[in-house]
């Protein structure tokens, strides 16, 4: 598939300009003469010295006794100690579990939904109707993540909620849908797909604006029908945002929905619903464990990063677009 | 919605093709059938998809403005019933709400302030390509989207800075998104042409002037942008005020909601205790409360959105450009 469409649109391959040496004074002075632009990139710098690169630097507290007299640099070394009891405790099978099943499960679900639907929309000839069809899917985007697990906790209450009504009104019992951890993944994916599916749409939907209508009118002469024009049109020709995309979802795997999943918890979901991250958030900042829980953290960003590797690489060996 | 499936809108060989203007080629009768067959499917499973987005919604609304013992007993389907305004009035009273609202529009406009000008600023600086170190001064940012210090460290430095319980722990960390970054960057290097700087600099102006007086002037679409995602993201943020706040006078609104909404946490709405039948009614009311407590934070936005729905739509295409 990846044959039909250049998947690397990169710039021809000039050879590469012969690299003059460039004495310091010159170089000084064309520092010197950008003064101005120095300044302007200074917040941006400053922010992220201090809010990224010095965070960076204190996660040598993971292989560290953190106490706050000593800060990051001076507390004493313990190496592996934190990531041994991590692993050894009895949360660690369930904890990284719920994290995966949670990931692979949004991923299978919530990945190919708005591809499908950027597919159908872009099919819609009526164009007022296709508009309309945007503007409301891709609506809940806008509702903030409290609100959105508000509406759970009261559409999903099994006294007055609406879903429980309907399922009183068909002879069913109320089933106490927050309180239960069986539900609490169906819950999450469902409703990451409603409030998220609409937006991750727009992007696929501008992609297939991108192909070039003379391919459809061409295919039309030929006689091929709307299926095979997605399947051999409009599929082949967003495949490069997909992967692109799909390797950024992976890159971030481990870490979104974290505040969803803290949000749905309740103490009754917890053996579902305890992910890294809250778990991250659990011990080091509710019962300040900072060194332990870091220690977590970093486990997590380094199982994030090897499967963003792993998958960068794969696309790159099947020929996709990637992103490096 | 019959428009897509009509027979003479699809045969029509002289209907025009709305993009391109070229006259429609007639279809063969197999793929006609195949088609009409095709339309129907795709418009019927995006009108589910429609219901199934706006029904919830719709129900928010209507249970608001419903007899919470309707609610109660699920006789609200489609339309109020015992129409009352109590929940709404319970709202207004509420003092919590009111002050978070206030909060949050403080963190609003003073977060978006800062990140917009922070982000306008370097982005404009790393996309002049004349600028020595712009390569690696990029990737210091691109680093930053693959490796995190995580929760644990940023907050230690948020503490050790002593921004805890501040203004600045909610407006600060995460001021500045590499990803927005980027997409201005692209931007300016997409629309500021090389010739209009060196014209400008030719007449003598520096690059402070030429950036204020004629990049951001051009650079309208890519400003109200950036407002809209950052005046977006901070209405509904409530995790770095989770974290970093204590002080519940501080709290902003989404982490008030949270605490009436998910924590059920009704102390301040006036249940007064008693028998169990008043513990009843007072649960149906806070019930209520809770319904158009959604509606009335969401609301906002809601209205907002035909308006920033073009800009939003055209940042989707900068980032899938990108």
């Amino acid at each position: 598939m990846s044959r039909t469409i250049p998947a690397r649109r990169g710039r021809p391959s000039a050879a590469p300009l012969p690299q003059r040496k460039i004495s310091l004074s010159l170089r000084m002075k064309r520092i010197s003469r950008a003064w101005q632009l120095y300044v302007l990139l200074a917040p941006a710098i400053v922010y992220i010295l201090v809010f990224k690169y010095w965070p960076m630097y204190g996660v040598q507290i993971a292989f560290k006794n953190y106490n706050p007299v000593d800060g990051f640099t001076d507390s004493p070394w313990v190496g592996l100690t934190h990531f041994i009891r991590f692993v050894n405790s009895y949360q660690f099978g369930q904890v990284v579990g719920n994290t995966l099943w949670i990931a692979v499960l949004g991923l299978l679900v919530a990945f190919p939904i708005p591809i499908i639907l950027a597919l159908l929309v872009n099919q819609l000839q009526s164009e007022r109707f296709k508009k309309f069809t945007q503007t409301v899917l891709y609506s809940p985007a806008f509702i903030s993540t409290v609100v959105v697990v508000g509406i759970m906790f009261v559409v999903l209450s099994p006294r007055s909620g609406l879903v429980n009504n309907a399922i009183q009104l068909s002879g069913g019992e109320p089933i106490f849908f927050m309180g239960s951890a069986e539900w609490f993944r169906p819950i999450y994916v469902i409703s990451d797909v409603w409030q998220n599916a609409g937006f991750s749409m727009i992007v696929y939907l501008a992609a297939l604006a991108g192909i070039d209508p003379a391919l459809h009118d061409a295919a039309k002469v030929d006689g091929a029908s709307k299926l095979q024009r997605i399947r051999h049109i409009d599929l082949p020709g967003i495949m490069p945002v997909v992967t692109v995309l799909f390797i950024l979802a992976i890159g971030n795997l481990l870490n979104v929905g974290f505040e969803k999943a803290l949000l749905m918890q309740t103490p009754l979901n917890l053996s579902s619903s305890e992910i890294i991250q809250t778990y991250v958030y659990h011990a080091g900042l509710q019962q300040a464990q900072f060194s332990y829980s870091a220690a977590i953290g970093l486990f997590n960003s380094l199982l994030n990063l090897a499967l963003l590797l792993f998958f960068n690489t794969v696309a790159r060996r099947a020929n996709q677009a990637t992103l490096w | 919605m019959s428009l897509t499936t009509n027979p003479r809108t699809i045969d029509n060989p002289n209907r025009t093709v709305s993009q391109g203007g070229r006259p429609r080629p007639r279809p063969t009768l197999r793929d006609r059938y195949g088609d009409r067959v095709f339309n129907i499917a795709a418009t019927a499973v995006l009108l589910l998809s429609i219901l199934a987005v706006v029904y919830p919604l719709y129900f928010i609304v209507i249970a608001s403005i419903s007899d919470p013992n309707a609610v109660y007993e699920g006789k609200v389907w489609l339309f109020p019933s015992g129409v009352t305004t109590e929940g709404y009035e319970r709202i207004f009273a509420d003092s919590r709400i009111w002050n978070g609202l206030g909060n949050t529009v403080i963190y609003t406009v003073l977060g978006t302030a800062i990140s917009v000008s922070t982000i306008l600023c370097g982005a404009y600086a790393l996309s002049r390509k004349d600028m020595p170190g712009r390569k690696i001064l990029m990737l210091l940012f691109v680093i930053t989207m693959f490796f995190d210090g995580g929760l644990i460290t940023k907050y230690l430095v948020v503490r050790d800075l002593g921004m805890l319980d501040t203004v600045w722990a909610v407006v600060l960390p995460g001021a500045v998104g590499v990803w927005n970054l980027i997409i201005a960057r692209s931007f300016f290097e997409h629309t500021i042409p090389n010739e209009l700087r060196e014209a400008a600099q030719m007449d003598g102006a520096t690059d402070f002037k030429f950036f204020f007086r004629m990049v951001l002037p051009l650079s309208k679409p890519l400003i109200m942008l950036m407002i809209m995602v950052h005046v977006v993201a901070h209405w509904n943020s409530f995790f770095d005020a989770l974290i970093f706040l204590n002080d519940d006078s501080k709290y902003p609104l989404q982490l008030v909601l949270r605490n009436i909404l998910i924590q059920s946490d009704v102390s301040s709405t006036g249940t007064t205790g008693g028998d169990i039948e008043s513990y009843a009614a007072a649960q149906r009311i806070a019930e209520l409360t809770k319904y158009a407590m959604i509606v009335v934070s969401s609301l906002p936005l809601m209205i907002a959105l035909p308006f920033m729905q073009k800009h939003f739509t055209k940042g989707a295409m900068i980032g899938a450009v990108k």
